[in-house]
């Protein structure tokens, strides 16, 4: 899914302007780690997920696991658009 | 309360009068009813007088008989009258009724050890043209403000820093490392400043000139030492402190309420401040003028739990709205007086609270700050407690839960996960043992903040480390207080005096000419509550359970037993979406930022449209938007120009005496 890790990139660098990597984001960094996504910004990350990609993100899915790098977004939604299919 | 000021000449030169003038006139908002000042020698004093004990014939610069002595005080002694009277069996002789004139006594009988006999809050300066010799004392915990400078062989000190920048020897320039500083503990450590120039007498201290010598010294300082042994006053039991705490506050408040003018009093609708408000009523018998702000916001809004206290006791209350827009407008009034960024929007409805205060004719409020301090009240302690509990048991999914308990006013943190909350708050058994364990996360946020600086600002911050800073300054035998009591220390030692007490506390009240007062900083309950055991501040998780019990028959039970709700205000929102803020476009702009060379412009162009496009936005986006905001009104107000009109010159005008 390029396009889709392309726009979450677009959308963690745009959103998120406090990591300290910025344009150079890798898709394995953990968003924790580089300081980028602290209690609220999960609650914009699944916003966004849940808009752009009409799905619905559920209570036990918000774990750093599905949600802590592009790399894991990417995976993460793979799997939810599968379902949702 | 008043404004002081002054110079001294360390090349002996006479002091030119028309600086002492610029000085003063600085900060006349602090002091509108009178003003003088006084040259001798190589020393010249200033002061703006607010007129509250002895309005007749307090005036200052007050001297002793033979004029060898001189004093200006900002300021006020509350056990004034029992000095005075020790001092009159002593031989003493009086002229006015004035606290000044007992400091000046007192200082005559005892030199500068007087200030241990003092009970109160204080800046003061004293010229002892004998030994000529220049004393500079600063209360314990900092209630009121003092700012030195040194340069081309000149002391300069002032009771804000405008009344030292208003001067041609003082370079206007912003401190890289107070940015760093401030964008991690949300305060400069003290001495250091905003203003690269200008230093900061930490609270608790004394500043001496002679012969060319400044010698700066501590005269008090907090001490958990005791904390939870409580040797001195052997076992007591809950009973017993709590019926001593209450005693302590009852009296705090009684010599509180000494002054010629009324005396009102601010009504949060938290514990604190409705119990003081019930020790007022209790010790004069009389109804309280009492004075709340509210919020147009729910979020923040605690006129409920306000109004409730206001019929509990039966207050005559006034109580002004605060809407995002009226934040909006006064902010660069607001940062004026608070001279330096700040992270959050706070100090701005209290600001308008203060306006609200004059316009009812009142000069003096007491209040309740000081008691989450104290007695255990914040819900950083709490957090620290849970992060404790979860480190013992890393692999237990239930523990970080709990953190949930600890900000029900927060919806976003309301859904998070235990994994997630883990993250954001978890501790390594490990850290456990930092001396910083309570307040790393806090810290740990907020300096990712500093990503937003300029490349310039970053390179010129370097290797700086300003927990490093921190460590080095903590008070002997701190790693071996309980944690709860490293965490009080934290603060109460830096961020009381360097944000609660000075940005939003004396600052915005003497914005309007009114003096805040504060029992719960009366320097007996400050040690008697250093000496109460942890677990009778914290219950469980039961914050300032002791005064809860003390407050019990005083306070309505809804005030005593509701949720803690830290004072909070609407943030980043205020400066969008109302009508357009010509000042925050014009420093927020690129080519503003870029000009100013503080930002990097892109990452502020980043923030800003979010909150433009009303995006989401979280802690972070509102610490830093209004972080850089207040950064670029310090810069435009003090730096580029330094402003020069007063914000309140049409009052001025018609009241103040000119000052000669």
């Amino acid at each position: 899914m390029p396009n889709v890790e392309q726009e979450l990139r677009r959308f963690v660098i745009d959103n998120f302007p406090f990591g300290q990597v910025g344009e150079g984001l890798s898709n394995e960094d953990s968003f924790l780690d580089q300081g980028i996504i602290d209690s609220t910004g999960v609650l914009e990350l699944v916003t966004f997920l849940e808009e752009t990609y009409e799905i619905k993100v559920e209570d036990e899915e918000l774990i750093p696991d599905n949600l802590d790098s592009i790399n894991r977004l990417v995976k993460f939604l793979e799997r939810k658009l599968q379902v949702s299919q | 309360m008043c404004g002081i000021a002054g110079i001294v000449n360390l090349n002996g030169q006479p002091v030119e009068p028309t600086l002492l003038g610029r000085m003063i006139e600085r900060i006349r908002h602090r002091g509108p009813d009178d003003c003088g000042t006084h040259t001798d020698k190589q020393v010249g004093l200033a002061h703006a007088r607010l007129s509250i004990i002895d309005l007749a014939f307090g005036g200052q610069p007050m001297h002793n008989e033979d004029k060898s002595v001189s004093i200006v005080f900002n300021g006020e002694i509350f056990n004034y009258l029992e000095l005075r009277a020790d001092l009159l069996r002593r031989g003493h002789r009086f002229r006015t009724q004035c606290d000044t004139e007992v400091i000046l006594r007192l200082y005559e009988e005892s030199g500068e050890e007087c200030v241990r006999h003092l009970n109160g809050q204080w800046a003061f300066a004293i010229w002892d043209s004998r030994r000529e010799r220049l004393f500079l004392s600063r209360d314990r915990l900092g209630v009121r403000p003092l700012f030195y400078s040194v340069a081309d062989q000149t002391v300069m000190f002032g009771s804000e820093m405008k009344s030292i920048l208003a001067l041609p020897h003082v370079s206007r320039e912003i401190d890289p490392v107070a940015l760093d500083q401030i964008f991690t503990f949300w305060v400069t450590l003290p001495p250091r400043t905003t203003f690269k120039g200008v230093r900061e007498l930490p609270p608790g201290h004394s500043l001496t000139v002679q012969q060319g010598r400044i010698t700066v010294a501590r005269h008090w300082g907090l001490d958990y030492e005791a904390g939870g042994e409580d040797a001195a006053d052997g076992a007591r039991t809950e009973d017993e402190y709590s019926a001593k705490l209450l005693e302590l506050l009852v009296d705090a408040t009684r010599i509180r309420l000494r002054s010629d003018v009324p005396v009102g009093a601010y009504l949060s609708g938290g514990l604190d401040s409705t119990l003081v408000t019930a020790l007022i009523r209790r010790s004069t018998g009389a109804s309280v003028k009492t004075f709340s702000i509210g919020f147009d916001d729910p979020e923040f809004d605690e006129s409920r739990y306000q109004n409730e206290a206001v019929r509990f006791l039966g207050t005559h209350h006034q109580d002004v709205r605060c809407t995002g827009a009226d934040i909006g407008r006064v902010f660069p009034d607001v940062v004026w007086h608070a001279e330096r960024p700040i992270l959050r929007t706070a100090p701005a409805p209290l600001y308008i609270l203060s306006g609200l205060v004059r316009k009812h004719g009142y000069k003096v409020v007491l209040t309740g700050e000081g008691s989450d301090e104290m007695l255990g009240g914040y819900d950083i302690f709490k957090e620290a407690k849970i992060r404790r509990f979860c480190a013992a048991r890393p692999e237990s999914r239930l523990r970080p839960l709990l953190l949930k308990r600890l900000y029900p006013y927060l919806g976003n943190l309301q859904s998070q996960s235990g994994a997630y909350l883990q993250a954001f708050f978890g501790a390594r058994r490990d850290e456990t043992g930092d001396e910083f364990f309570s307040h790393l996360p806090r810290w740990q946020l907020t300096s990712k903040l500093k990503t937003i600086f300029s490349d310039s600002v970053r390179s010129q911050i370097g290797a700086y480390d300003g927990l490093a800073e921190l460590r080095d300054a903590l008070p002997a035998g701190y790693s071996g207080w309980d944690g709860l009591c490293q965490a009080q220390y934290l603060e109460a030692a830096y961020l009381l005096p360097g944000y609660i007490l000075s940005s939003q506390g004396d600052r915005m009240a003497m914005a309007h000419s009114v003096e805040g007062r504060f029992p719960f900083l009366d320097h007996r309950v400050v040690e008697f509550a250093a000496r109460i055991p942890p677990r009778l501040k914290m219950r469980v998780l039961n914050e300032k359970y002791l005064l809860k019990r003390c407050a019990e028959g005083l306070v309505p039970p809804s005030v005593r037993k509701r949720a803690k709700q830290p004072y909070r205000a609407p943030e980043g929102k205020c400066f969008f979406g109302g009508a357009r803020l010509e000042y925050v476009d014009e420093l927020l702009s690129p080519e503003r930022v870029a000009q100013d060379g503080i930002f990097n412009p892109a990452t502020v162009q980043k923030l800003v449209a979010k909150f433009r496009d009303g995006r989401a936005v979280g802690i972070k986006d509102n610490m830093a938007l209004v972080g850089v905001l207040s950064t670029q009104l310090v810069v435009d107000q003090f730096i580029r120009g330094f402003r020069e009109e007063f914000a309140y010159a049409e009052r001025r005008a018609g009241t103040a005496a000119i000052c000669h």
